[in-house]
């Protein structure tokens, strides 16, 4: 029941704020309030065991209306709940064109999401993984930038060709065992492992490339960079910090449970373009002057760094990126508010036409601050905790290459602090470039970066209750 | 069986009005109560022959099975749509307005026998009973030199394919000395039958004509283009489909025993015409171009039954004759009301419209195939018909890639209708009874995308 409510939540609250334009922001907002204490009180109760609901819906196409929730879908639920409060908050004192089709479709992204991480059915997580897609499409392409159409057209038949392709991986699974529950987690699972080590090896490119462009994975990721920028600045929060989760998710969920031997057969493979992507990533942050960008690629070397430490599967590892998986979720919406707000106020996102907040907005200068120190994972921010479970991972990985792999991770580490200096440097510090009269933030913008800074400390000082959360 | 004969009596009925009722407005009610007596028949056969298994009539050569009596029903329940939706628009297209839907009343006659013989003699009636009509309704817009071509270029590829029919049939008769679909015993023979496999080949090549299927789907597009609107879309939805049931049941009944020899074949005429379909779709400036280019390739998707031979196939084609003929009439039902056909003319439709654009995205998301739309259900099972019967996974992948192709010139008519400024000017508004019926059409590819299961029942 508390998972259905989950998903029912935003879904009558969407189909609601179509019908009434006046009150969408007011449901919006209210809405995910609910949302964010109904997932917190699974989180706290989490541990009492998993929650799991089904229901039969296509017998005959052996299709479930199954969900679960264990600790990861759980804290990515919170994350996702809380995320979207953050984003209706921030726009609470803005205003939209169209206002209640971009409140409507932002919730109905926001049940896509919430069905992707809580589904256990694989046709039901295909379903929702769409459903998630195609209002991010429109609120991209209708309030986005200049170049909206052609970018989101872009990102969306990327993602599109990734899911067909997932899609017959998932429909040659569930053939192999008919039956009324082919598709359900526990199936999948045993029909994967009984598949030979060509199949399985085969059936992985046919998921893993859903997944890989989905976080993104170089080089599957040149539609993420222009897609960020062009998009308004909710949708990019949407898209940065939960959609590019979907990904790393399912292969946690789905893909390293189903096809152990090709997860096996692939995962030098699949490091090896985490690495580059991470110092490639970081190599391009180090040389961008357009703040969204910048804040796009510093977002692939992250991603990157996820994947590597999920396919070295150690458990270390992987309960740092679950760990980091939220954090990463929370850091990355802090800058998004941030950065909207530079933009807002000083209408370019160009770091070199910047400067000088430190002395024009002096609060807005320190939740950025602070923001971006949790982007370089400084100690007593909550991005340490996740990254030094992620390198703690690998270093004690059984994996072959495993120094190799930390080291040349490390190096992202030390680019990501060079990087995000470099910006700040630019951004906060030196000289104001106007000297024009410019607002420091509102009180619905303090409220949100306060909720985001608190997190941030708070984790970072005290991790215990995300560590068991993922834990389970 | 009783629906055959209705529907030629509505056809004998129609002509008749045609010099009887001198009024346009009780033409048309009449019409309506007709093809929705069609319907009610349709459901009343089905319902008395639920509890048989198969009846056959003269002789055998007609044998009505469950399949039959559910594609009959779905048929005739897309037809009522269609004539709804256009009967307007039929009887605006030239002076002989009873005629036209007389016509369409004969080529139902041909589709149920498409959808029930069992003699290939009925199998060729069948097929030049839904043809003939339909070379007249190409070229009923006389003035129109466009309309007079199609009509003369469908006359002829549909007469040279017709040849290619009649060889095949009487190289199959040479084979086993049988008209019979059901008496061909293939399975004892050690060797195939030089005779017989040339008779399948050229079958192949004459319902390749008629589903339009690559490399002979030449004619289509330039035939879509010039027949009056509210032809092109039945003849790109129903009587497409019809063909297809009609392809369907000569080979799953008879040349199952010898498939080896004849689906390599077919698997490159499918992989051809998603191929071409689809990526000759995308280049096209006309939205009715588009919509023949991209009956084409959804005619690929829809030979995955006919190559897979099973009974998923079978519920996949009972599923894409109600998604694909529901989506495509609404949407043809929209474009026609268009002043410019061209995707420049959808132009912020969004913005003057919002409620039919609303319903032309249902229409080109099922279309594209997005999951919880009729459209995603078929593509379904069509594919897991063909991963299910095992030997073409190559085929199902290349599919799926080419269905990513189609989101590209589905989209389109989207990206036209949300993110562009335009005057999307239409010819005259739509009335609340259309709007309805667009929205049944809208509706019923959600229950067919949440539901299939109700539409494929028990075969």
């Amino acid at each position: 029941m508390i998972l259905i409510s989950l998903l029912a939540l935003p879904f009558v609250a969407a189909l609601l704020s179509f019908m009434l334009p006046k009150q969408a922001k007011t449901l919006a907002l209210l809405s995910s309030a609910i949302a964010v204490l109904i997932t917190l009180y699974l989180s706290m109760h989490i541990a009492e065991g998993a929650l799991d609901v089904s229901q039969a819906w296509l017998p005959d196409l052996g299709i479930q209306f199954a969900l679960h929730a264990d600790g990861l879908s759980c804290s990515l639920s919170l994350l996702t709940a809380l995320v979207s409060f953050l984003v209706f908050l921030n726009l609470n004192n803005k205003e939209v064109s169209k206002t209640n089709s971009f409140y409507g479709l932002l919730l109905f992204a926001q049940t896509g999401l919430m069905g992707v991480f809580l589904a256990s059915d694989g046709m039901l997580f295909y379903f929702f993984w769409e459903l998630a897609l195609i209002p991010i499409y429109f609120l991209s392409s209708i309030w986005g930038g200049e170049n909206r159409i052609k970018v989101t057209f872009k990102f969306f038949i990327y993602t599109f060709i990734g899911s067909v392709m997932m899609l017959a991986g998932l429909i040659y699974l569930g053939l192999q065992t008919p039956g009324a529950d082919a598709f359900s987690y526990h199936s999948l699972v045993a029909v994967g492992n009984s598949l030979s080590n060509t199949q399985q090896i085969s059936l992985f490119v046919l998921f893993f490339l859903a997944f890989a462009i989905k976080m993104p994975i170089f080089p599957f990721h040149t539609w993420q960079p222009d897609a960020y920028d062009e998009a308004p600045t909710s949708v990019t929060i949407f898209l940065s910090a939960l959609m590019v989760k979907m990904g790393l998710y399912a292969v946690l969920r789905w893909l390293m449970p189903v096809l152990p031997e090709g997860v096996n057969y692939w995962s030098n493979a699949v490091i090896i373009l985490s690495i580059i992507g991470i110092i490639y990533a970081s190599i391009i942050a180090l040389q961008q002057t357009n703040i969204k960008r910048f804040i796009a690629y510093s977002s692939i070397a992250h991603m990157g760094l996820m994947c590597a430490a999920a396919f070295v599967q150690n458990d270390l590892a992987i309960h740092g990126v679950k760990v980091q998986m939220f954090t990463h979720g929370i850091n990355i919406a802090g800058m998004w508010l941030v950065v909207s707000i530079i933009e807002n106020r000083f209408q370019t996102k160009d770091m070199n036409a910047l400067g000088g907040i430190a002395t024009i907005m002096p609060k807005l200068a320190i939740a950025f601050v602070i923001i971006a120190f949790a982007n370089i994972a400084l100690p007593l921010t909550n991005g340490f905790v996740g990254e030094f479970m992620l390198f703690a991972g690998i270093f004690s990985s059984t994996h072959p290459n495993h120094i190799l792999y930390m080291v040349l991770a490390g190096l992202g580490v030390i680019l990501g602090a060079a990087y995000t200096l470099r910006m700040l440097q630019k951004v906060v510090f030196g000289t104001a470039s106007s000297t024009q009269e410019v607002k420091d933030i509102s009180i619905n913008e303090w409220c949100v970066l306060g909720i985001v800074l608190s997190l941030i400390i708070a984790l970072g000082v005290y991790a215990k209750p995300l560590l068991t959360l993922t834990s389970f | 069986m009783i629906l055959i004969i209705t529907a030629s009596i509505i056809g004998v009925v129609l002509l008749f009005a045609s010099f009887l009722l001198k009024q346009t407005s009780s033409l048309l009610h009449l019409v309506t109560v007709l093809f929705a007596a069609l319907f009610g028949v349709a459901i009343w056969e089905s319902l008395q022959a639920s509890a048989i298994l198969t009846q056959s009539f003269y002789l055998d050569a007609i044998r009505v099975d469950r399949f039959t009596n559910q594609f009959n029903v779905l048929v005739t329940g897309c037809l009522f749509l269609y004539i709804l939706l256009m009967k307007k628009h039929i009887a605006a297209v030239g002076k002989y307005k009873a005629e036209y839907f007389a016509l369409i009343a004969f080529i139902m006659v041909g589709i149920f026998m498409l959808s029930s013989f069992n003699s290939l003699l009925v199998m060729f009636l069948g097929i030049e009973i839904v043809s003939i009509p339909q070379y007249i309704l190409a070229g009923s817009d006389k003035e129109n030199l466009k309309s007079t071509e199609a009509s003369l270029k469908y006359f002829l590829m549909g007469a040279f394919s017709t040849g290619f029919l009649l060889m095949g049939i009487t190289l199959l008769y040479g084979a086993t000395g049988n008209f019979m679909v059901s008496e061909f015993n293939f399975l004892q023979a050690t060797t195939v039958n030089p005779l017989a496999l040339g008779g399948v080949l050229l079958l192949i090549i004459a319902f390749g004509f008629k589903v339009s299927a690559a490399p002979m789907h030449l004619w289509t597009p330039d035939v879509y283009d010039g027949t009056p609107t509210p032809f092109t879309a039945f003849m790109a939805t129903l009587v497409k489909v019809a063909a297809f049931v009609g392809f369907m049941r000569l080979f799953q009944t008879s040349f199952t025993a010898i498939s080896s020899s004849w689906s390599l074949v077919l698997s490159v005429v499918i992989a051809l015409t998603l191929l071409i379909g689809n990526i000759t779709a995308v280049f096209q400036q006309s939205v009715k171009r588009m919509l023949a280019y991209s009956s084409i390739a959804q005619a690929g998707f829809m030979l995955f039954a006919i190559i897979s031979l099973n009974a998923i196939g079978r519920q996949g084609m009972l599923v894409y004759t109600i998604a694909y003929s529901v989506a495509s009439i609404s949407f043809f039902a929209i474009l026609i009301k268009m002043k410019d056909y061209t995707y420049d003319g959808f132009n912020g439709l969004a913005k003057k419209q919002p409620y039919i654009a609303a319903l032309a995205t249902i229409y080109m998301l099922s279309l594209a195939g997005i999951p919880l739309t009729g459209g995603f259900m078929a593509k379904y099972y069509m594919l897991k018909a063909v991963l299910f019967q095992g030997s073409y996974m190559w085929l199902a992948i290349f599919a799926l890639l080419m269905a990513a192709v189609s989101v590209y010139y589905y989209f389109k008519v989207i990206i036209a209708m949300y993110f562009k400024e335009g005057e999307a000017a239409t010819v005259e508004p739509f009335s609340k009874e259309e709007q309805v019926y667009l929205t049944i059409g809208a509706l019923s590819l959600l229950v067919v995308g949440i539901f299939p299961s109700l539409f494929t029942g028990s075969i």
